[in-house]
């Protein structure tokens, strides 16, 4: 029993990365009808901008803003000067370009910090919550991160102006541009969010799994999972896919031993996709001939 | 009486399409004009060229201003409001939302609450459904929606494509009537693209008929109306 | 010649344009170029050092690959960012055969390509209701997922777990030649049966259809294609193709292990077919040896070969203006003609 609660939180906890980074996909996919599979890349890249901020002497809160500005800047940067022009070009160009970035963002973090494994400070007190054998005190923090994190983009999206207009544009870019929002910037301002939301996932994991060039893709599978089990139509679905895959990762890891977690990963995403490609939360589009 | 809208000479293509081949036609403030022509006259892309949503030629005055140069946003701006074919709801998003939108450019918070009622004057159905998402909606609300969104901008020309569409007699003549109110009392100038040719020459003051991307004939609504050799020519009643 | 379509039965695919080898009229200048090519690498086998052959070798093995790739993404327009799990199946079939039955590399070929058709196939199955982008997912996970797969303790004996397996190297038969030189000519002479069967194959009535499928799949289907057939069999042949190039490789490195079949792999295979141009037998070809060489060329500056192959893709996709399917179509039009 105890077995069973400790796997169970501690899915809730690693779900949680799981779910920003779900969130960041669907948040991208939303955008532009495309998987970013760069994205873990670009999380693991912030993370070690972080590191390196830190290393400078940075207080970690100061560190952790203004990683999440600059990654902020980065995602921006890169939808206007990658992918804009791409925008009518078909499927594959666009994979070709996210594996290129995929690359880059790997091999430069591994060129600019080797790919010794580092050390990344966690920000929480190490005395356990209440005292309690369960869960440790980053874990706890981790989760409650990532659900702040998610509280203020649910409320974005949902009571500002610029989020409705975000919303608009995804939905429907044509009826956007006449009442005059400007499809260009939201689409910008969707990659700055999804980079800043993929930053916080990776500086929250960083301290458990330990800062390394290759620590995201293991982790972005996962994302991925989460991602298509809530449906890939709703960041909130996302959110609760990620904590979702979390859960039954452990739970599972029980049952087939933990060896075997990125398979069990790949099997999800094959059969959610197969079985019931609208997931959890998501809505049916239908292909019209 | 100054003319609101100018367009001289106005070509227009999609790709290496071509589908307007220099368009000539005046809309005088307050006025209600009507485009009228068989499918694939260039009607809806006429439309498109004075939002900006298509690349063109020649020449679109706005107000003395000429817009050609512009972006759609911009336009926007200039208080021009497309109510497009199809309505161009946003689906997963509710009527007030929808609404709201409308009055994404504009910056005077308390007067967009204000609008917001005045439409719900205008459109009390739409109040009934303000928290519904838009996409429930039937054809006739969607349609009234769009008008609603539209008006948000307070615009000064009201661009509306094939308003009528797959709606029945009754909602047709509803918010027709309710169009003519906003012309008057709101002092909206309108450009109407139908199909219907006896509802929008009922409605207009004037007319453009358009066929393969010219205007082939033009005239107050009357004079069309009453001429039977253009009736059965070309409007097919 | 050609038999008139039975609009009431599904076209299946031909297994005959595979077999043939011979038959096709090629142009002289092609036959020029080809003789030069071969008779160039042959020489080369007494020209170079063990490990300038070697290097070589290497390059086929990933020519062999991408071309296994190009056949399923560039001629019939299916997705695939997992093509290392192929690789990987062909490299651990050949791998086992060597050690646990003491087969002769020479005969693990075949097998490991037999094997790697069945999975493409069965892959290819499901793989049929997802769309471009979910394939490509899908094909992403595997890929992430097939070396924890190659490591999972139940395997161990016969993958020998995280340590992977050691096999002997092939021993020359013919005492003028080092056994480099004949792994090299072994190599070569399997190169060129693929280069020919995947020709065969793109320019019989298979390529073509496959091509249709790619281009407009509602299309083929109403011309009487039977487009869920042949998309899985094409994934079947893409994998043999690359399972047979995953046996070379460990007939010719003597190792396998399950960190050699990462998804960075895949990565490689993408970049071949790119840089190569998506649909030219000549161009998996000189992928191959990109893939080889480049890091080769940046060993100084250790990270910055995939730097730069990540530029390279994205330039890539810049440089074809209509797309990756434009130069397709451009060159696949041109291929047909011939």
């Amino acid at each position: 029993m105890e077995q069973l609660i400790h796997q169970l939180l501690g899915g809730l906890a690693t779900g949680a990365i799981y779910a920003c980074l779900a969130l960041s996909v669907v948040v991208i996919y939303q955008a532009i009808d495309h998987f970013n599979f760069a994205q873990g890349e670009m999380a693991m890249f912030s993370t070690f901008f972080a590191w390196q901020l830190i290393q400078w002497g940075l207080p970690y809160w100061v560190a952790f803003f203004a990683t999440l500005a600059v990654s902020f800047v980065i995602g921006v940067l890169i939808e206007r000067l990658v992918f804009a022009p791409l925008r009518h070009a078909p499927v594959l160009s666009h994979i070709i370009v996210f594996i290129g970035l995929f690359s880059i963002f790997n091999s430069l973090a591994g060129f600019i910090w080797e790919f010794t494994i580092k050390v990344f400070p966690s920000p929480f007190p190490t005395e356990p919550l209440f005292g309690n054998h369960y869960i440790g005190m980053h874990e706890t923090g981790m989760m409650a991160v990532t659900l702040v994190m998610l509280s203020l983009i649910y409320v974005f999206f949902k009571y500002t102006r610029v989020g409705l207009a975000m919303r608009a544009a995804a939905a429907n870019p044509q009826s956007a541009r006449l009442v005059g929002i400007s499809v260009v910037w939201m689409l910008a301002l969707g990659w700055g969010l999804a980079s800043a939301i993929g930053a916080v996932a990776g500086m929250m994991i960083a301290p458990i799994v330990f800062l390394d060039p290759n620590m995201m893709l293991g982790i972005l599978l996962y994302g991925f999972a989460g991602a298509v089990v809530g449906g890939l139509t709703s960041p909130g679905g996302a959110v609760v896919g990620g904590f979702l895959v979390g859960v039954l990762e452990n739970l599972a890891g029980l049952v087939i031993g933990s060896e075997l977690k990125l398979t069990f990963a790949l099997v999800i995403i094959v059969g959610v996709l197969l079985f019931r490609p609208s997931g959890l939360f998501g809505r049916r589009v239908v292909e019209r001939v | 009486m100054s003319n609101l809208l100018e367009i001289s000479g106005l070509e227009a293509s999609y790709g290496h399409t071509k589908v307007l081949h220099g368009i000539e036609l005046n809309l005088p403030q307050g006025e209600i004009i009507t485009v009228l022509g068989a499918n694939g006259a260039g009607k809806t892309t006429t439309l498109r060229a004075i939002s900006r949503m298509v690349k063109t030629h020649g020449s679109i005055r706005f107000d003395g201003q000429e817009t050609t140069g512009m972006s759609a946003e911009a336009v926007v701006k200039l208080r021009i409001a497309h109510v497009p074919d199809g309505r161009g709801t946003f689906v997963r998003v509710t009527t007030e939302e929808n609404l709201l939108l409308g009055a994404y450019s504009r910056r005077d918070r308390g007067a967009i609450r204000d609008d917001l009622e005045r439409v719900y004057t205008y459109f009390p159905r739409l109040k009934e459904r303000r928290e519904q998402q838009a996409g429930t909606l039937s054809g006739g609300e969607q349609q009234m929606l769009a008008v609603g969104r539209a008006l948000m901008l307070r615009p000064r020309l009201m661009l509306l494509d094939e308003p009528s569409f797959g709606l029945a007699p009754l909602i047709i003549q509803e918010l027709f009537g309710i169009l003519r109110r906003i012309n008057e009392a709101d002092n909206v100038s309108m450009l109407l693209v139908e199909q219907n040719a006896n509802l929008a020459l009922n409605f207009a003051s004037h007319a453009y008929l358009l066929e393969t991307g010219k205007v082939v004939l033009s005239g107050t609504a009357q004079d069309i109306k009453n001429d039977e050799s253009v009736r059965r020519s070309y409007l097919g009643y | 010649m050609a038999k008139p379509l039975a609009v009431d039965k599904p076209i299946p695919p031909n297994p005959v344009d595979l077999l043939t080898v011979a038959g096709i009229l090629l142009p002289t200048w092609r036959v020029a170029w080809s003789s030069v090519g071969l008779l160039a690498s042959v020489a080369v086998a007494f020209v170079l050092d063990d490990f300038g052959l070697f290097q070589l070798t290497s390059g086929f093995i990933y020519a062999i690959a991408i071309l296994g790739l190009m056949l399923l993404t560039g001629f019939n327009g299916q997705f695939s960012l997992g093509h290392s799990a192929f690789y990987a199946v062909g490299a651990y079939t050949a791998a086992i055969m060597m050690d646990q039955w003491q087969v002769a590399y020479y005969w693990t070929l075949v097998p490991a390509g037999t094997v790697c058709l069945v999975v493409g196939f069965l892959f290819g199955l499901p793989a049929l209701r997802l769309g471009g982008l979910y394939l490509a997912l899908a094909t992403f996970a595997l890929a992430v997922a097939t070396p924890q797969i190659l490591k999972y303790d139940l395997f161990e004996h016969w993958t020998g777990g995280v340590q992977g397996l050691d096999l002997d190297k092939p021993v020359s038969p013919i005492a003028a030649l080092s056994d480099d030189q004949w792994i090299y000519l072994f190599a070569l002479v399997v190169l060129c049966f693929m280069v020919v069967v995947a020709r065969n194959l793109v320019r019989g009535r298979s390529g073509r259809a496959m091509i249709a499928i790619r281009d407009n799949p509602l299309a083929a289907q109403a011309m009487g294609i039977d487009t869920s057939t042949y998309k899985a069999w094409t994934f079947g042949v893409s994998g043999l193709f690359t399972g047979v190039a995953g046996a070379l490789s460990a007939i010719v490195i003597q190792f396998v292990a399950p960190d050699s079949f990462t998804f960075t792999l895949a990565i490689s295979f993408l970049v071949g077919l790119v840089v190569g141009g998506l649909v030219s037998i000549p161009g998996a070809i000189f992928g191959g040896m990109f893939v080889l060489y480049v890091p080769n060329l940046t060993e100084d500056f250790e990270g910055l070969a995939w730097t730069a192959y990540g530029i390279v893709l994205i330039v890539a996709v810049y440089v074809m203006p209509m797309g990756a399917a434009g130069l397709v179509k451009a060159m696949t039009a041109k291929l047909i003609k011939r």
